[in-house]
């Protein structure tokens, strides 16, 4: 018997700050939906947000899914964009390549990243130049 | 009496025509017409009373006391929202209307005036000591409260725990009937002449204390047509009426009247239940962490445009502003004294602020998952026009009640009609078939 699964897929598009936020949104409202504790939903709900609007800023455009198992609640971004030349780089706390533009719009303080990393329990991010960067997180629902 | 699910208003289904004005408007997305009327979805209406505002058929009925049943108390004190000063034609003074609480039948009659400036330096206190995340909100419209408990439990911790001015007012109201006339406490009734139902609701089961001050409401859309009279009689008498309201007090009937230490650039100030939706979002997801304090009310212009008011909400916003010129604007509250009982805790709330989850489309998870597959496969199957003549507000919502057996796919029109199309397309090839076979047969 195969395990009961959720899969939910979002499209997101770089630049586009009107709809920002609205995919994260959407992910947390079905997880309250579903019953999910609160606090595991606030992780999930942190760290997708911050993953969509690094996608939403650095990236032409963006698959976000969403999987729901019994056991965990997956985020999977994959976006095509820059992608990040160095990873270890852009996980430190503070390290933000953000525009003035963005800076005024109350993003670029470089805690993304880190903090998707802090609300996850498992985390793994690849990328390649030029093509994009891919992210999986899971929270366990346990 | 605290009942989990009671709510100030009633959807009337003799009354209902099924027009879905109201389905339109709840913010929450707490109505549905089914067999033709309007019902509500208990654990997500927030009492905002926007249904009663469009409603063109009277059908929502609030559940406030009738202005007749106010009798069989020993003694009955009115404590009117600010709203009701703005709502009388003319230059009707706030005295005059207390004169005239008085001579219809209440024994007393008390402002929010010296309960306002408390709050106001209640809440000065309370900044001057809090250490948690930024920003607070506002927790004196009961609407804009139950909305945080359903849609944003946490933001629960971030509500501000203070007591309102109309608690305040009658508690004091009440210990003053008490020593004044030597019955007990609990003899004393305190009537709130309300703006909303909303408040109400906070009367029966007020979040963040056992139980409130306030015994009953009186709407003022009920108490108008009884007081206008009256009004013109104490006008007439030109008995001399004490005034006892203030500028501040009038102030509070659209906004809160915020202390000096809060500099209004650091606070933000949001009116309406759709822009009330907005900020708690970005709160949420923790981008104004730069406020110190968001005021939220569910209506337009504060509660001067409450469902329960009869005056235009402009008009009695003008008003006000009008009135607070013209009254004085001195401050009744004693700092020495304010600060001993803020240090005894007289002006906060006496328990957390709970949580309102609605339930979930399952009790366990595996449930859950197999019911958000199936309302996806649903919702995926729909126009996603919200047109709303199934009953249901979004084709959303109609995903999530078909899946809890609420609402039937066939109720969706759109789809009727598509399906309709296509058997008719089916009937006429079949018939076009047919005749070509006949032809055939005749050559
Ligand atoms: N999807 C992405 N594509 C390309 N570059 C990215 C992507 N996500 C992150 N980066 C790079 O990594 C840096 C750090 O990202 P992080 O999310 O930690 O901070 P930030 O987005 O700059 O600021 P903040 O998230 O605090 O608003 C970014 O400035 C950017 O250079
Ligand atoms: S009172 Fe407000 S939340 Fe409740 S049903 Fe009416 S519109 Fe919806
Ligand atoms: S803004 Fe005022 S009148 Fe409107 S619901 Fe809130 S408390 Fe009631
Ligand atoms: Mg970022």
């Amino acid at each position: 018997m195969t395990e009961a699964e959720f899969v939910r897929a979002y499209e997101i598009v770089g630049a586009d700050f009107t709809n920002a936020g609205r995919a994260s949104t959407s992910i947390k409202e079905t997880l309250k939906n579903m019953g999910l504790a609160s606090a595991l939903i606030r992780r999930v709900a942190i760290a997708a947000y911050e993953a969509e609007m690094n996608t939403v800023m650095y990236a032409r455009r963006a698959t976000m899914t969403l999987h729901v198992t019994p056991a965990d609640v997956t985020i999977d971004v994959q976006d095509e964009g820059p992608g990040i030349p160095d990873i270890q780089l852009a996980m430190q706390e503070g390290y933000s390549t953000a525009t003035a533009a963005m800076r005024e719009m109350g993003f670029g303080a470089g805690m993304g990243l880190p903090n998707i990393r802090r609300n996850a329990d498992q985390f793994a991010i690849t990328s390649e130049v030029n093509r994009g960067t891919a992210l999986v997180m899971t929270v366990h629902v346990g | 009496m605290t009942d989990a699910h009671y709510h100030s208003i009633r959807f009337d289904a003799s009354a209902c025509h099924g027009c879905m004005a109201c389905l339109r408007v709840c913010p929450t997305q707490a109505i549905r017409v089914r067999r033709g009327h309007a019902v509500m979805i208990e654990d997500r209406c927030i009492d905002c009373g926007e249904c009663i505002k469009v409603c063109a058929k009277n059908a929502v009925v609030p559940l406030t006391a009738s202005p007749s049943g106010l009798g069989g108390y020993d003694y009955t004190v009115a404590i009117p929202s600010p709203a009701l000063y703005t709502q009388f034609d003319g230059e009707v003074t706030p005295g005059t209307i207390l004169q005239a609480l008085r001579n219809s039948g209440f024994d007393e009659a008390a402002t929010l005036s010296w309960s306002c400036g408390a709050v106001t330096h209640a809440i000065e206190l309370y900044f001057a000591e809090y250490r948690g995340p930024g920003p607070l909100i506002s927790s004196f419209c009961p609407s804009v409260v139950r909305l945080v408990q359903i849609k944003y439990p946490e933001l629960v911790d971030q509500l501000l725990p203070v007591l309102s001015p109309r608690e305040v007012a009658a508690r004091e109201a009440k210990r003053k009937a008490a020593a004044d006339t030597g019955l007990p406490l609990d003899r004393v009734h305190a009537v709130y002449v309300t703006p909303c139902p909303a408040k109400m609701v906070s009367i029966v089961d007020h979040p963040g204390m056992e139980a409130s001050y306030i015994d009953s409401a009186v709407g003022i859309s009920d108490l108008f047509p009884l007081l206008a009279p009256v009004i013109r009689e104490v006008q007439t008498s030109h008995a001399k009426v004490p005034e006892t309201e203030t500028a501040a007090g009038l102030g509070w009937a659209f906004s809160i009247n915020l202390p000096s230490t809060l500099p209004a650039e650091d606070t933000l100030s949001v009116w309406g239940l759709p822009n009330v939706l907005r900020i708690l979002d970005d709160i949420d997801k923790g981008k104004l962490q730069r406020y110190t304090f968001v005021e939220c009310h569910a209506c337009f212009e504060g509660c001067v445009s409450g469902a329960l008011t009869v005056e235009n909400p402009y008009v009695a916003r003008a008003r006000a502003l009008r009135l607070q010129q013209s009254l004085p604007k001195r401050d009744l509250v004693d700092a020495a004294e304010m600060r001993a009982r803020h240090e005894r805790g007289e002006f906060r709330t006496t328990v957390p602020f709970a949580v309102r989850p609605p339930s979930p489309l399952g009790r366990d998870i595996v449930t859950a998952i197999a019911r958000m597959q199936e309302r996806d496969g649903i919702a995926a199957g729909l126009p996603g026009i919200d047109c709303g003549a199934c009953g249901s507000p979004t084709c959303a919502t109609f995903a999530e009640d078909v899946v809890m057996g609420e609402a039937e796919q066939a109720q969706c029109v759109v789809l009727r009609q598509g399906q309709l199309e296509e058997q008719l397309a089916r009937l006429a090839a079949q018939g076009a078939a047919a005749t070509q076979e006949r032809g055939r047969e005749i050559r």
